[in-house]
């Protein structure tokens, strides 16, 4: 069976290629990293795949089924999570309620229940907030539960958004440059949980990072992008020592 | 200072975060059931404009302050429930059911033009609302049958009392404080107002409820990030499409009530200035608050009151002085209303973009943590990351 697979995968805007023919497979259980410079493509190919963007052309294939046309909403309720590069959380929320927002894919009753807050939404919540409790403690939230995120650092946040993308319960998770703006700390503490979200939760994750001692950490497979196309693909020494890569980033 | 210890999830459910809370709210509601047995029926009428401008702003609240979509079209869904409302009454349709059919057919229109326009944002939105409220003034006047065009529609008291007035003519009069109250004459202001407190605790109880449930979170999670919404499994349109109607439908309530509160309904009752004041009470009150809309509503009954007062006192005191008759000339001059209430709102959405409510929590915070307060507790830090934010 096909994990998730992305099969010429294309956007043209204009007259630019911005993706141009992407092919790849994720196993199962993979760390699958896209590396690339600047407007490679990378963050347009996870807009591709959460469905903001309409592909040109090719296919995006996820647990044998083909979710090329599928609506941006009900990405999530396939089991397909996202982070964003320059995070998109609720601001005016409290971390909780943007865990909770996590839920949402997993939501039960109707609009009625909800204004009567009917017993049986009451269940529905308690239940979320033990689902969501776990993903605080998975990632050490606890003391930040109650805060809005407009009165949090730039690195918790980070972690507030990865946690709001555990909470939707993914089988898939996309990061988008998961260690941009952390400090040598809090990107070593990312990196561990970004190890345990496979090891412990069984997540596939793709991420799309600069920081490649990250990637050498982390990642089983790297994919190399450059203006669209795949220079690449292997394990992280193998295209760090990839001439062509080493060509796109330094140039010459 | 106070910190709420926390042993089971459901107190997160709760309508009250503590005690206090509760007590609090419970004194103001006493003090509404209170308040015509110590005040005169002047005052009564206008706590009910009060009560019904709270009504609608929480409705509008609904839209602007959680969903964060810009209406300027509330005056019209405020009108459908009020002719609704008047139409079913003299046609004989019980109050109980007229006020919250009046309300639904609000709320309906609210979806049927939320489905074309929500896909706006902000001063566009702004813009196709606004149109929606002058189609809707235009209609008030022209279809005569039903609206009475510019003679426009009596309302009619409501039925269930009427019905209980003659059954129970007894000729006695009771006295209820400064106030006569005579089984033959039930309907006053003060019935008025106290139907107005059942429907204010009704519509505050909807906000509240949807806040805490899934389908609110979804209307905050659309204002903040539209983008992210959508990949945690929101369904924009339908969201913001119930968002708009229900905040339609509560405005639509007030819309019945604000029926009998003058008595006479005509189609320049519910021009674009309506819409104007309930947006500066959602702005004043404390945007995406529920209580913002009650204090909000407070402050904006106080205002419309002091300005014929001050024009008056300015008036009086200034009117021989032949320096001041710039002064005089300015006070009295058309439009002035208007012109203080679009500052007020450029004011409060700098100086103070919480609003009284804000203002409220920022005392009490003062005290709850004296001394140990900073300003920084509320500062709003503006993140610096928007570049790529995709609509």
């Amino acid at each position: 069976m096909t994990f998730f697979k992305a099969d010429k995968l294309a956007i043209h805007f204009g007259g630019v290629k911005a993706v141009d023919g992407v092919d790849f497979e994720i196993a199962e259980g993979e760390i699958f990293t896209i590396i690339g410079p600047n407007g490679a493509g990378k963050t347009t190919i996870f807009n591709l795949i959460s469905r903001i963007y309409e592909p040109t052309e090719g296919q995006l294939i996820f647990n044998d089924e083909d979710i090329t046309n599928t609506a941006p909403h009900l990405i999530a309720g396939r089991g397909i999570a996202r982070t964003f590069q320059n995070i998109e959380l609720f601001e005016q929320a409290t971390v909780l309620q943007n865990l909770l927002i996590g839920r949402h894919a997993h939501r039960s009753g109707n609009l009625l229940a909800n204004i009567f807050f009917l017993p049986s939404t009451r269940r529905a919540e308690l239940a979320h907030r033990e689902e969501v409790e776990k993903v605080i403690e998975f990632l050490d939230l606890a003391r930040y539960r109650d805060q809005r995120i407009a009165n949090l650092p730039y690195g918790v946040r980070k972690v507030v958004e990865l946690g709001r993308a555990l909470c939707t319960e993914p089988k898939l998770l996309l990061l988008d440059e998961p260690s941009s703006g952390l400090n040598v700390e809090e990107t070593s503490d990312m990196a561990f949980w970004i190890k345990d979200i496979r090891d412990l939760l069984g997540i596939t994750v793709l991420m799309v990072e600069h920081d490649m001692s990250l990637v050498n950490r982390v990642s089983d497979r790297v994919l190399a992008l450059n203006y669209g196309r795949v220079l690449t693909l292997g394990s992280p020494s193998e295209v760090q020592s990839n001439e062509e890569v080493i060509r796109a980033y330094l140039g010459g | 200072m106070r910190f709420v210890f926390k042993t089971r999830y459901e107190q997160d459910l709760r309508l009250w975060r503590h005690k206090g809370d509760l007590i609090g709210y419970g004194i103001f509601l006493a003090a509404l059931l209170a308040l015509p047995m110590f005040a005169g029926v002047y005052y009564v009428g206008e706590a009910n404009l009060w009560l019904i401008y709270s009504i609608a702003a929480m409705g509008l609240m609904i839209a602007v302050g959680f969903t964060g979509m810009a209406s300027l079209g509330h005056s019209a869904f405020l009108g459908i429930g009020a002719y609704t409302h008047a139409y079913l009454l003299q046609n004989g349709v019980p109050f109980v059911f007229s006020l919250p059919l009046g309300g639904l057919l609000a709320g309906a229109i609210g979806v049927a033009v939320g489905f074309p326009t929500l896909r706006m944002h902000g001063i566009y939105l702004a813009i196709a609302t606004l149109a929606v409220a002058l189609i809707t003034q235009e209609i008030m006047s022209k279809w005569s049958s039903v609206t009475g065009g510019f003679d426009g529609l009596p309302v009619a008291a409501p039925d269930f009392l009427s019905i209980q007035s003659e059954a129970m003519y007894q000729g006695e009069w009771f006295s209820v404080g400064g106030l006569h109250v005579g089984w033959t004459e039930l309907w006053s202001p003060v019935s008025l107002y106290y139907i107005c407190i059942v429907v204010l605790v009704l519509a505050a109880l909807i906000a509240r409820n949807l806040l805490r449930s899934p389908t609110g979170r979804a209307f905050v999670a659309i204002r903040d990030s539209e983008i992210s919404a959508q990949s945690m499994g929101i369904h924009l349109a339908y969201y913001k499409t119930t968002a708009f109607g229900i905040s339609a439908f509560v405005t639509g309530l007030a819309g019945g009530l604000f029926a009998h509160q003058i008595s006479h309904l005509a189609p320049d009752a519910f021009n674009i200035f309506i819409s104007i004041e309930l947006l500066l009470i959602c702005v004043v009150g404390g945007i995406g608050t529920i209580q913002g809309a009650v204090l909000g509503a407070a402050f904006l009954i106080m205002l419309r009151s002091f300005i014929p007062i001050m024009r008056d006192e300015v008036t009086a005191g200034a009117g021989g002085v032949e320096m001041l008759g710039g002064l005089v000339r300015f006070v009295n001059s058309p439009g002035l209303e208007a012109a203080i209430f679009g500052a007020l709102l450029v004011v409060f959405i700098i100086f103070e973009p919480m609003g009284l409510y804000g203002r409220w929590l920022k005392v009490k915070t003062y005290f709850d943590l004296f001394p140990l307060y900073k300003k920084s507790t509320f500062a709003r830090q503006k993140s610096y990351v928007k570049t790529e934010r995709l609509r």
